[in-house]
């Protein structure tokens, strides 16, 4: 069978043997629960509750404010007990609404609509989409309604649902794959539906054999196709599976959009079915608690808001000196100080990695090999504009496509300088950002 | 739980990398380097490894000073220094002095490739940048050649006996008008600099190289499918006075030159179309060289020219970014 690829690209080890065979587990309700009002890239939201509120399970307890933002919701039934900042995987502190769960289990779910596709109307089933908070569930968290709902001069002729996974150690898309293809494949088409598209794609990567093999029989009398992509990082980057899949290229500051795509995660299908089908709004999602200062890998379907260490503890704690905190994939995760942070809407990964089991030294001058050039998806200079960015020339690093950079980390894994050519460009393009916003001025 | 009080590490993705190495690398290029050097050894007594050893001291300890000098961060810890000087001696001819070959490391170390910024930022190859200095300062001893098997007094360096300063097949080609058998330019069993003599054991090295990656495949194979091409046209031409393509590629300091001086990472082109303008560009160079320049070789002349080019070229072959279209 041919495979669906791009250029370059690398193999890390994947490692999912670790976690791809545990299926999902509801983990526990923890004492406290934590839901930050920013979740989603936008606007953050306002509160909607006071310290001593009581909320129900499903309950909007944060509003969306403008267009491109996503309500938050309590994911039990409980009480305010706070509203200030605290710990959130972005790195600062941001205003959180903090509760204590009751557990009485009351409920506030959204009217649901049903599952007969023909009887769903598109703009109801938007603004459910919009309602129950779903954003972008493969880690970027765009807020979902706003990608379902692209301008008038953008029509949309294909939607992608991506269930890649080309991140080492995750293995929640694949579980979910396995565990809820029907839900899944109704999800996608309600999306399909909104978007007014027909032709629907689900993406997996070749070494998710079972998955590929469930989602093709789930399919099989649909109008849904499964099409299998080498096992290659990073194969699940939209611009990169786009080309892979339908050879278009999204051109150079754009978005899917502009090439009539529309690329979801297989998560945020799902989402979407449960928000339109049983009106229950994005209070949870699948994470996979992994890496090997983890006791027992592990799958779970989490309430947001959840405490990492109370996840940690579900999982048998951990074991030896645990090095490296990362929320997300071991490529594009972002490393953690401490494990009070909550999961949050975009979180796909916990891993958790020995302080032996990664390099951490002093990086040395680029040699030139020409291994990032070789790796680099995007086909950019990574090394080039690593010594760029070094030497603080930004407007040469603009020239040189630094903001093209998908910041996939290929370039960084095979440097045999062991340089930080991400955090390099991810430098440079703040600059730039902020260079831009005083010109405005 | 009390691992939470623990320091975790914080530093941008991504947080796994491949396991290769600056390191692991230049110590690659060594191991491959010992059997021509081992063989070298053989044919022309252990004079070769006392050589050997004075250069790579010389250029660890040359390192040690300007990284000292310099207060910058120790960089021995990476063999580039060993390379240098083992790259040095492999092309300098058998006999040549010692005090000669200490100067030409200090030479490659320090004007080579520390002058420069250290490694990583040289423009130059710093072994040909030490032999082109030797070549200038003692154009005598370096185009001094001893047949092989003759032996070298181990002390001096001198060819023992009545053993006969020999001519190297380019020489004897352009000079003489005598050709040497390919079988005896393959392995090796003639004049010439030390480790250019066996063709066989430099290619076999190199394969190793190749197969890791740590050779850009593309500049040895386009240096030799030109070399090839034009040598061939120009024996075509006048058969009588140019050798043939087969000649070209197996004489001389091709093999050397082509497959571990044009292919230093640092002092060649990033691109994939960038390598091949750079082999093209050295072969043509080097026949250019042989045929009508004054020297009988030209591999070193081609690839230090060609190394001033690679930051042009590296910017005229700047590959086309995903989603742009039409020139950069």
């Amino acid at each position: 069978m041919k495979l669906f690829t791009f250029k370059q690209g690398v193999h890390p080890p994947y490692k999912k043997e670790l976690s791809k065979d545990k299926p999902i587990q509801k983990a526990g309700i923890p004492e406290k629960i934590v839901i930050p009002l920013v979740q989603h890239i936008g606007a953050p939201c306002k509160p909607d509750v006071v310290v001593g509120d009581a909320v129900k399970e499903g309950q909007m307890i944060g509003k969306a404010r403008g267009f491109v933002s996503a309500p938050v919701h309590s994911p039990v039934s409980g009480k305010v007990k706070r509203i200030e900042k605290a710990p959130h995987p972005l790195g600062q502190d941001i205003l959180a609404v903090i509760i204590q769960p009751n557990g009485n289990g009351e409920m506030a779910y959204m009217e649901p609509m049903g599952e007969k596709i023909n009887k769903l109307d598109p703009t109801s089933m938007l603004s459910h989409i919009l309602n129950a908070g779903i954003v972008g569930l493969g880690g970027a968290a765009f807020p979902a309604h706003v990608k379902f709902s692209p301008p008038r001069g953008k029509p949309i002729n294909t939607l992608i649902i991506n269930g890649c996974e080309c991140e080492p150690y995750l293995a929640a898309d694949h579980r979910l794959m396995l565990e809820h293809p029907d839900d899944l494949l109704l999800g996608a088409h309600m999306i399909g539906k909104v978007l007014g598209v027909k032709n629907i794609i689900i993406a997996i990567e070749s070494n998710k054999p079972d998955a590929i093999k469930t989602i093709d029989h789930a399919a099989a009398h649909g109008e849904i196709v499964c099409m299998v992509t080498e096992t290659k990082y990073p194969q699940g980057a939209e611009k990169v599976l786009i080309k892979a899949l339908l050879n278009r290229e999204v051109p150079s500051g754009g978005l899917p959009m502009d090439v009539g795509v529309v690329v979801s995660n297989v998560g945020t299908a799902l989402a979407v079915c449960e928000a339109v089908r049983d009106g229950k709004p994005l209070i949870e999602r699948v994470v996979t608690i992994t890496g090997n200062a983890v006791k027992y890998s592990g799958n779970y379907l989490v309430k947001i808001g959840t405490p990492v260490i109370n996840l940690i503890e579900q999982a048998g704690g951990t074991t030896g000196t645990p090095g490296k905190f990362i929320m997300g994939g071991p490529m594009m995760g972002i490393a953690q100080s401490s494990f009070d942070v909550p999961v949050i809407k975009g979180t796909s990964g916990i891993l958790i990695l020995k302080k032996e089991d990664y390099m951490e030294e002093e990086h040395r001058p680029c040699i030139k090999c020409s291994f990032c050039v070789q790796s680099c998806p995007i086909s950019l200079l990574p090394s080039t504009l690593s010594l760029i960015a070094e030497a603080k020339k930004w407007g040469l690093a603009e020239k040189y496509g630094v903001n093209d950079c998908i910041e996939c980390g290929s370039c960084a894994y095979v440097c045999p300088s062991k340089r930080p050519i991400v955090q390099f460009i991810k430098t440079a393009k703040l600059k730039l950002q902020e260079i831009k916003a005083r010109e405005k001025k | 739980m009390e691992n939470n009080k623990q320091a975790l590490v914080l530093s941008t993705s991504p947080h796994i990398k491949n396991n290769e190495s600056v390191p692991k690398i230049m110590f690659s290029v060594i191991l491959t380097l010992i059997p021509a050097a081992a063989f070298s050894v053989y044919q022309f007594g252990l004079y070769i490894l006392l050589l050997c050893v004075v250069s790579v001291a010389t250029c660890i300890v040359s390192e040690y000073v300007v990284v000292r000098l310099r207060k910058r961060p120790f960089t021995l810890t990476d063999y580039s220094a060993v390379v240098t000087g083992i790259l040095l001696v492999m092309v300098l001819p058998p006999g040549f002095p010692v005090y000669g070959v200490i100067l030409g490391a200090v030479v490659a170390i320090v004007i080579g490739k520390q002058i420069f910024g250290g490694i990583g930022y040289n423009i130059f190859n710093p072994a040909l940048i030490g032999r082109a200095f030797l070549a200038a300062t003692y154009p005598v001893f370096i185009s001094k050649w001893i047949q092989p098997r003759i032996g070298i007094d181990a002390l001096t360096g001198t060819a023992v006996a009545d053993a006969l300063s020999s001519a190297t097949p380019l020489a004897s080609m352009k000079f003489d008008g005598i050709g040497t058998p390919f079988i005896s330019l393959f392995f090796g069993t003639t004049g010439g600099s030390i480790g250019e003599t066996s063709a066989f054991l430099i290619i076999l090295g190199s394969l190793y190289l190749i197969s890791k990656k740590y050779i850009k495949w593309r500049i040895p194979a386009s240096i030799f499918v030109t070399v090839f091409i034009l040598g061939q046209i120009f024996h075509y031409i006048k058969p009588d006075q140019y050798p043939g393509g087969v000649f070209h590629l197996f004489a001389g300091g091709l093999m050397m030159g082509g497959l571990y001086m044009a292919t230093d990472m640092v002092t060649s082109p990033l691109t994939k179309k960038g390598c091949v303008i750079f082999g093209a560009a050295i072969g043509f160079l080097v026949i250019v060289i042989r045929l009508f320049g004054g020297l009988p070789e030209g591999v070193m002349y081609a690839i230090l020219f060609m190394n001033a080019f690679v930051p042009v070229i590296n910017r005229a072959t700047k590959p086309k970014i995903f989603g742009t279209w039409g020139p950069a």
